[in-house]
């Protein structure tokens, strides 16, 4: 057997870079997606992902900022959906599904016409640990905090919102402000995350987590911190699996995230199964 | 209405997303969206709870999650969390429809409870002889105002096939007016 240095990874800037980006990725995707999953909001950050790469390319071919020029896109794309899901005979998934497709397609088609750029825009599909700059660390970093002060300062408008959407617009809570917050702070994280872990990884992120950590509480409070150290743990051991395996880092995370929620998709049934059979008796 | 009028609103039980993860007392406290920075429930609060819980007799539910509860103490916490906000006026949604005869009963008496507390109570609802029947003052809508009054002056046969547009019969038992759908009564007649 060969010999195993679990810390040999750690030799590497590049690699303390991307499991640092990775890791708060994780926890701030995690926290989003106690909503993004309450919500039924699962869609939509798929696909902004999505649509975010194509302003990534876009912004690559023209030689724009990155920043700058996926982010406008992200926010012009999250207005056309809005705007296309007002017409009540389309609906929202269909008008995500329209909009998002045709983002994604406009940057596939940028990058084979001008495709120079090619190697940084599959960075975005697919993520770089080994591209990851010091900005992109303070990036994640200061969106992971704002992140938190938002539903830490906004936790019961959050709550309510998302709970009794109707009843919390009778009470003096403004609703679509609520709703604009969480989806500005969905695409700031995708926008800030995607050169790391990817258009794929992202959409895996803001989703599976919390969705394992909704079957081990019925309590708000408590999963908005379960969903977030499950995303930050599985990052963290799944960037380090990923070297060792020589595996993609997004795969690689993504798996083990599935497989947490496989484990305790199993776990919770035994429990139920147990409480109805319990019941059974009564 | 007056602007800066605190309304009371409870929803129907069906419409609630009963698998949502919330206690009770997260249900109740997520209306008092004008808290400190820390969005702890502060002790204070909690006491605020158990007081609208009990007066509601439901004070021991406060750390089970919504899920768990019988119909009526689910109708009776969304009660509570209107309540709990101290309001002007109550505004209820149809709080009689998909709940069981024995909630229906404790829905009323809660209401006339409150309301005999001088709470100003407004609530819609289609349940004619479970609900309707007993409640002080009665307002028929279809498009406009048809009829205002006590139910014995409202619920006639005229007022109420304008209102529904098919042909009602109102009889009278103990005082008290009781609808006959004759459309339910046909198609009953037909099934046998």
């Amino acid at each position: 057997m060969l010999a195993f240095d679990i810390f040999e990874p750690y030799g590497f800037q590049f690699f303390r870079n991307g499991l640092v980006v990775a890791t708060i990725a994780g926890a701030l995707c995690g926290l989003l997606g106690v909503f993004v999953i309450l919500r039924g909001m699962s869609y939509i950050g798929h696909g902004l992902s999505h649509a975010v790469f194509g302003g990534a390319a876009a912004s690559a071919v023209m030689k724009i900022n990155y920043f700058l020029g996926a982010g406008i896109w992200g926010i012009i794309s999250g207005l056309l959906i809005a705007r296309v899901a007002r017409r009540r005979v389309i609906g929202a998934d269909a008008a995500i599904g329209v909009v998002t497709t045709a983002s994604f397609a406009l940057g596939l088609a940028l990058m084979n016409r001008y495709g120079q750029a090619s190697k940084s825009i599959e960075a975005v599909l697919f993520g770089s640990v080994l591209g990851v700059k010091v900005v992109d660390i303070y990036a994640v970093a200061l969106v992971a905090l704002v992140g938190l002060a938002v539903v830490v300062l906004g936790y019961r408008k959050l709550l309510f919102s998302t709970f009794d959407r109707d009843v919390a617009q009778v009470s003096n809570v403004r609703v679509s402000l609520v709703e604009a917050v969480l989806l500005g702070m969905i695409s700031l994280t995708i926008l800030v995350t995607m050169r790391v872990i990817g258009t794929l990884l992202i959409s895996a992120l803001l989703v599976i987590p919390a969705a394992s950590a909704r079957m081990t509480t019925n309590s708000f409070s408590r999963l908005l911190w379960i969903s977030p150290v499950i995303g930050a743990v599985t990052c963290f051991i799944g960037m380090n699996l990923s070297y060792h395996l020589d595996t993609s880092a997004s795969a690689t995370i993504i798996l083990l995230d599935a497989l947490v929620f496989v484990v305790v998709y199993a776990i919770a049934g035994t429990r139920n199964r147990a409480k109805m059979a319990s019941l059974g008796h009564l | 209405m007056q602007p800066g009028l605190t309304i009371g609103y409870v929803p129907q039980v069906e419409t609630v997303d009963w698998y949502f993860p919330v206690t009770v007392e997260e249900v109740i406290v997520m209306t008092r969206t004008n808290s400190k920075w820390w969005p702890r429930i502060t002790p204070a609060e909690r006491i605020e709870v158990r007081e609208v819980l009990e007066k509601l007799g439901i004070a021991d539910v406060a750390n089970r999650h919504i899920r768990e509860l019988s119909g009526g103490q689910q109708q009776r916490v969304f009660l509570a969390r209107a309540m709990f906000r101290q309001p002007d006026i109550l505004i209820m949604d149809e709080p009689t429809a998909g709940v069981d005869v024995r909630t229906r009963h404790e829905v009323l008496h809660l209401l006339a409870d409150l309301h005999a507390d001088g709470l100003t109570i407004l609530l819609t609802t289609h349940d004619l002889n479970g609900l309707a029947a007993h409640l002080p003052r009665l307002v028929c809508f279809n498009k406009t105002v048809l009829a205002d009054g006590t139910p014995r002056e409202v619920l006639t046969s005229a007022v109420l096939e304008a209102t529904y547009g098919a042909p009602m019969e109102v009889l009278e038992h103990g005082g008290m007016p009781i609808v006959i759908d004759h459309g339910r009564v046909a198609m009953r007649g037909e099934g046998k």
